[in-house]
Order: structure tokens, then C-alpha cells, then sequence
């Protein structure tokens, strides 16, 4: 069967099935990192652009990814899953939904593995892409943080997928033709989120006010470039050294031909391919190469759209000691992240709560005793004994410093809530608290003749003041 | 050759429509678009990278993935707000369709212009619908996000069938099959087209128009 292929387009097909399979898993492990992934195109290949597409490669993922191959290929009977669980903070864990990369008998002979073939694996990478966006674990992946992480495992073999619990979807992301086989990737995935959702009804309690918990040493933290091995050890094919395909001198094919079939012959494996770079998968990371490689570091993809090359993120080491995490109450929308005090990637990092006078002076953990007047001029309004109907405000309330939003101390001698409430109860006017007796209206009538006769002394004053205005 | 026609339909409020045209339109020219191409001797050529972006939709549970070239994202924004004006203006109940066109362009003798072969037509329906208040909103939020997700599952599902794809031109013909002006990725010849539904169900052709890339120009 495979001697219709010829033994070079044996090595370039056993090698795009390769590196094949590490894209796959890479795409689909930062796709449930919790970010938004962003790379740059560009309009010179570097070589190390398998499939004409930007993907990073993670260096703990691809290095799970080879020891589960374990020097193999996925191939028919063997396939190759990417399974991603949900662990919550209880330690209760969850599948949610496994990737399989299989392969079965049915072969295109006459397909063209170096163009063809490359090409479609290309599309269905892109396709992927799409795909990993658009299951229910991804938005489950974005809200991760200190309830659950989400957790990767690879294996090889036999694809399990009773772990996913009853009525289960399944979706085909694609099919690529190939001379030795059909080449399959789908996505079984949980529909039946009963656990999670009756665990986070009991967790989610009216909590009021803002709980800060201090943790010392992160249990997870941004999800899935944790080891996956650590809780669930791989099926088979566990050999230690890497035995077949050579990694060392990769690189991916750049160079295409437009000759008709008859005499291709893939110049660009021969010398049209630029100077070897490093090696593929090391390539990207030398290339980005400070991705710091901590067993419990972030994740080293920042989504920043503009920038190509990933920012240096050494501040892990340090960050781990002053980490915190926000418990945020009930019916709040966004779980928030881990916030370090070094933390570039929080927006308006400034004006979070330095780690130290959190709860301290938090009010709403804390309200003010009550009924104490906040300032001197709520004093003076209280003792004001006016007619005014508002009376003695609020003696039969708890008073409760209120803090509007936004507000700050800074700018006025009083704040804003103690300005409103003031301003609501104005004294009353001096006018209005006379009397009006017809006594006062006697008065008023008796010295008005008097007040006539001044303004008549004065008549030229005011029609010159007259005059000055027209 | 036959063109393949695709249609999508998708029922969305006013402030989705962008969002969700851009989603649908980007998901097909992810896959409809390769790296530039770079001629060298000997008829070979090599292909340049394509980059990804995840994009956040704020009016639809949605992240969408598109290719990493600010110039192709402004040309398909410009072209979904002129079909939501259009929308927005028609006076109609709200539906419209907007159909995103690959074609090849075939050399004609002089004095007869290009032909433009089209080889795969998408059209995507949409139905503009008006929520009462907040709730209803959040719910279309939710329900749209799953609508557009299955959308991108059948848009995917058809791209994977391998069907006809213009063969790889040589550098003097590329301009015939992909659209090469841009400066970062290469996506195949396309235009971009729409028509607004008047409340009889008829469309109406005075507010047809076209973005072209070339056809009666010459």
C-alpha cells in the first residue's frame, strides 16, 4: 500500500502529521488559557511557520505533547486526544470535553502529500481555530481564576470519552485526505454541567462586602499550562526516548512550485529554503525566547494585538509572594484575576487596593458607628430647631457613611454624599419664618411714605441711571 | 464550473448586526485567505504567515478569529457599516442580506472587459429584531452568541468538504485569482455585496451596490 509513494513523500507526509498533531495541541491548550490569543502575520516565512500560520509554541506543551507520542505517530488504531477538565477549588474535577485526532483506512492515492495535503492541514488548523472558540468550554476557560482552572491531558491511543457524562455533543472540525489514511479531527464535548452549576449555587450565598484571602502559595494558577500529568497519569506508550522521527533539524516547507504536477519536484526541500533557523520548536521560543519556563509562572501569551514579540514576564518570581486573591460576592459579574502588586497586565493596576490597607479601611466591610454626624456642618443642621418639616432627619436610622461612587476626599474640604445631604435640607429663608400679621403689613405701610419722599429727592438720580441704559 | 452557494441566516437586534456580520464574514476569510505569496526563480514561490486574533464581540457572547491584517479588517467594517446604514435607513422591517463573493478573473481579448467567474458565493440573512427592555436583551446576548457559534461550526463543516479551489497561479496570473493588495495576507479575489429586503419580502434594487475590485470599470 505505501509503495505507490515515493520514500520522500513518505518523510515529508510522516513529518506534516507530526508537527500536525504538536500544532493541534498547541492551539487547542492556549485556546483554554484564559486569554485572548493574538499573533502577527507575515509576509516573509521565517521557516518555522508550520502551515503558513503563526502559532506559538508553549514549550511545556509541546514537550507533553512529544512524551505522549513517544516518538510515534498518530495513525490508524492510534489516535491522539487532548483532554480538557474543569477542577474546581474544592478539588472536585470535571471533563469537559476531549479533541481527537484519529486516522482510519480510507486512503486518496492520488493526492499530492507536499502541496495538497499541506495545504488542507493548513485549512483545518485555521478551522480549529475557529472551533476552539465556539465550544462551551472556552467561556468557561475566560472565567477560570480562583473558583476553577481549567487542566489539559494528552494521551495516545484509544479515545475515552465516558468521562464526559450522558448526552454528550460531538463535532467535526475536519477531514484531510492522504495516501496512507484519513487523517480526522473532532471534538467531543459535555453538555450535562449539573455539578458545576449546583456547586456554584452553594458557593455563590449572600456574601456582603468584599473578602480578601491571601494566598501564599498559588494552588493553580492560569490553568492549563499546568503539568497535566500531576493528577491523571497518560494510558500507554509512556517510552522514554524518542525513537523514529529526528526533531533536531525541522523545518517546515516554504518553498512551492508553480510546474505542472508532472515535474514537481518541492525545490524547497532542497536548498530553497533559507538557512536552517533553529530548530522549529525551539525556533518560535528562541524567537520570543524569555518565555520563563516556572512550573507555576503565567501564562506567556499576552493578548496584545500590535506587538509581535511577548513581553518579558519575570516578575513571576517575585509576584509569588505578594499574590492575593479577590473573592468578589454575589451577583457580581467578572470573576477578577489574581492581582499582584507588580501585575503589568491589570488595567488601572494603580488604583487597586494595595495589599496591606485592604480590609482595613474598606467600608464596606467596615461600616462607620452610627449615628455620629460625619462633619461639623451636619452637627450645626441638626441643631437648627426651624419650623422645617423635614424635622430631625434620620434619629430613627442607622446611619451609614455614605460613600457615593466615584467620589473622592481630596478635592472638596466635605464629601459629595455629606454636600448632597446638606444642600436637601436648606435652612429657611429669614423672610419666610416672619409672621406675616397684619401688624408687620401696618408697619410696612407707615414707612412707606417716607421711602417715597427719598426717592423723589433722588428723581434725577435714577432717570440719569435711566438714560445710562438705553 | 458551478459556483457554490452557501447561505446563513442569522436573526439579531440593532446593535448586532456588526458584530455579528464581522463574525461570520471573518470566520470565512480566515480560511479563504493564505500568506502573501513570493515569487522566486524557477516557477517556485514561498508563502508568508498568516497571524490570528481572537476578537471579543461587546454586544454578543462571542470571540471571533480573524486574520491578523488591520487593512482587511477596516475594508470588511466599512463594508458591514454601509449595509447596517443601509438597514438602518431602508425603513424596512430590518432585513437584508450581505454576501461576501469569491470569484476569478478571466482575460478576455480586447475590447471585452475581464470576466469575473465567481466560484463560491456566501450570503448571509439577517433579520433585525427590536427587544423591549434589558432582559431581553442579556437573553439575545446569550441565544446570539450560540447561534453564531453553530454558524461558524456549518461554515467550517463546508470549507472541509475540499471542494473546488482555483488552482495556484503563476506570478504573472495571481492577480486573477487572489487580491493582492494588501500587505500582509493574501486573501482569494472577493467583493462584497448587499441588498435590503423590503417589508414585501422583494428586494430592492436601488439599494443594491457594489464594492468592487474591478468588472465594469474597465
Amino acid at each position: 500500500m505505501d509503495s505507490d509513494l515515493s520514500s520522500q513523500d513518505r518523510k515529508d507526509l510522516d513529518k506534516f502529521i507530526k508537527f500536525f498533531a504538536l500544532k493541534t495541541v498547541q492551539i487547542i491548550v492556549q485556546a483554554r488559557l484564559g486569554e485572548k490569543i493574538s499573533t502577527c502575520s507575515s509576509s516573509s516565512p521565517t521557516g518555522s511557520d508550520w502551515f503558513n500560520l503563526a502559532i506559538k509554541d508553549i514549550p511545556e506543551v509541546t514537550h507533553e505533547a512529544k512524551k505522549a507520542l513517544a516518538g510515534q505517530l498518530p495513525g490508524i488504531g492510534r489516535s491522539m486526544c487532548v483532554e480538557i477538565s474543569l477542577k474546581t477549588s474544592e478539588g472536585d474535577s470535571m471533563e469537559l470535553e476531549t479533541w481527537c485526532l484519529e486516522m482510519n483506512e480510507k486512503c486518496d492515492k492520488d493526492i499530492k502529500v507536499s502541496y495538497t495535503v499541506y495545504n488542507r492541514l493548513s485549512l483545518l488548523l485555521k478551522s480549529l481555530l475557529a472551533i476552539t472558540r465556539v465550544t462551551p468550554a472556552y467561556k468557561l476557560s475566560r472565567k477560570q481564576g480562583h473558583d476553577y482552572v481549567i487542566l489539559y491531558r494528552i494521551y495516545f491511543g484509544d479515545v475515552q470519552l465516558t468521562g464526559l457524562g450522558e448526552g454528550f455533543q460531538s463535532v467535526r472540525v475536519g477531514v484531510v485526505g492522504t495516501p496512507i489514511g484519513t487523517i480526522t479531527l473532532s471534538c467531543a464535548y459535555r453538555t450535562n454541567l449539573a455539578l458545576m452549576s449546583s456547586r456554584q449555587f452553594e458557593r455563590t450565598g449572600p456574601i456582603m462586602g468584599i473578602i480578601i484571602d491571601h494566598f501564599v502559595e498559588r494552588p493553580f494558577t492560569n490553568m492549563a499550562h499546568m503539568h497535566p500529568c500531576s493528577y491523571r497519569t497518560p494510558g500507554e506508550d509512556e517510552g522514554g526516548t524518542y525513537a523514529g522521527i529526528e526533531d533536531s533539524q525541522e523545518v517546515c516547507t516554504t518553498s512551492f512550485s508553480t510546474s505542472p504536477p508532472s515535474q514537481m519536484v518541492v525545490p524547497g526541500k532542497e536548498g530553497g529554503v533559507p538557512q536552517v533557523p533553529a530548530q522549529p520548536n525551539h525556533g518560535t521560543a528562541a524567537e520570543h525566547g524569555r518565555i520563563p519556563s516556572f512550573p507555576n509562572g503565567q501564562s506567556p501569551l499576552p493578548a496584545q494585538p500590535t506587538s509581535c514579540s511577548s513581553e518579558v514576564k519575570t516578575v513571576f518570581c517575585d509576584a509569588l509572594e505578594t499574590t492575593f486573591t479577590r473573592k468578589v460576592g454575589a451577583f457580581v459579574n467578572k470573576a477578577t484575576t489574581q492581582v499582584t502588586t507588580t501585575s503589568l497586565d491589570l488595567p488601572f493596576a494603580a488604583f487597586a487596593p494595595r495589599a496591606n490597607d485592604l480590609e482595613v479601611n474598606d467600608p464596606m466591610v467596615h461600616p462607620p458607628p452610627s449615628p455620629a454626624p460625619s462633619s461639623p456642618l451636619q452637627g450645626s443642621l441638626h441643631s437648627n430647631s426651624s419650623s422645617h418639616s423635614g424635622g430631625q432627619p434620620q434619629d430613627d436610622f442607622v446611619m451609614v457613611d455614605f460613600k457615593p461612587a466615584f467620589s473622592k476626599d481630596d478635592l472638596l474640604p466635605m464629601d459629595l454624599g455629606t454636600f448632597y445631604r446638606e444642600f436637601q435640607n436648606p435652612p429657611q429663608l429669614a423672610s419666610l419664618s416672619i409672621d406675616v400679621s397684619a401688624q408687620s403689613m401696618a408697619e410696612d405701610l407707615d414707612s412707606l411714605p417716607e421711602k417715597l419722599a427719598i426717592y423723589e429727592k433722588n428723581i434725577d438720580e435714577f432717570d440719569a441711571f435711566v438714560d445710562t441704559l438705553q | 464550473m458551478n459556483c457554490r452557494s452557501e447561505v446563513l441566516e442569522v436573526s439579531v437586534e440593532g446593535r448586532q448586526v456588526d458584530e455579528a456580520m464581522l463574525a461570520l464574514l471573518h470566520t470565512i476569510l480566515l480560511h479563504r485567505s493564505t500568506g502573501k505569496f513570493l515569487y522566486k526563480k524557477e516557477g517556485t514561490y514561498s508563502i508568508g504567515t498568516v497571524g490570528t486574533q481572537d476578537v471579543d464581540c461587546d454586544f454578543i457572547d462571542f470571540t471571533l478569529v480573524r486574520v491578523s491584517s488591520d487593512e482587511l479588517d477596516r475594508v470588511i467594517r466599512k463594508a458591514v457599516a454601509e449595509f447596517k446604514d443601509a438597514l438602518g435607513n431602508s425603513g424596512s422591517d430590518g432585513m437584508g442580506q450581505i454576501s461576501l463573493e469569491f470569484y476569478q478573473k478571466k482575460k478576455s481579448r480586447w475590447p471585452f472587459s475581464d470576466e469575473c467567474i465567481p466560484w463560491e458565493v456566501w450570503s448571509i440573512k439577517v433579520n433585525v429584531v427590536n427587544l423591549a427592555n434589558e432582559q431581553e436583551r442579556q437573553i439575545c446576548r446569550e441565544k446570539v452568541g450560540e447561534k453564531l457559534g453553530e454558524k461558524v461550526i456549518n461554515i467550517v463543516e463546508v470549507i472541509n468538504r475540499h471542494e473546488y479551489l482555483p488552482k495556484m497561479p503563476t506570478q504573472s496570473e495571481v492577480d486573477n485569482v487572489f487580491d493582492t493588495s494588501l500587505k500582509d495576507v493574501q486573501p482569494y479575489l472577493y467583493k462584497i455585496t448587499y441588498q435590503i429586503t423590503d417589508s414585501l419580502g422583494t428586494s430592492v434594487s436601488t439599494t443594491m451596490r457594489r464594492l468592487i475590485k474591478d468588472t465594469l470599470a474597465l
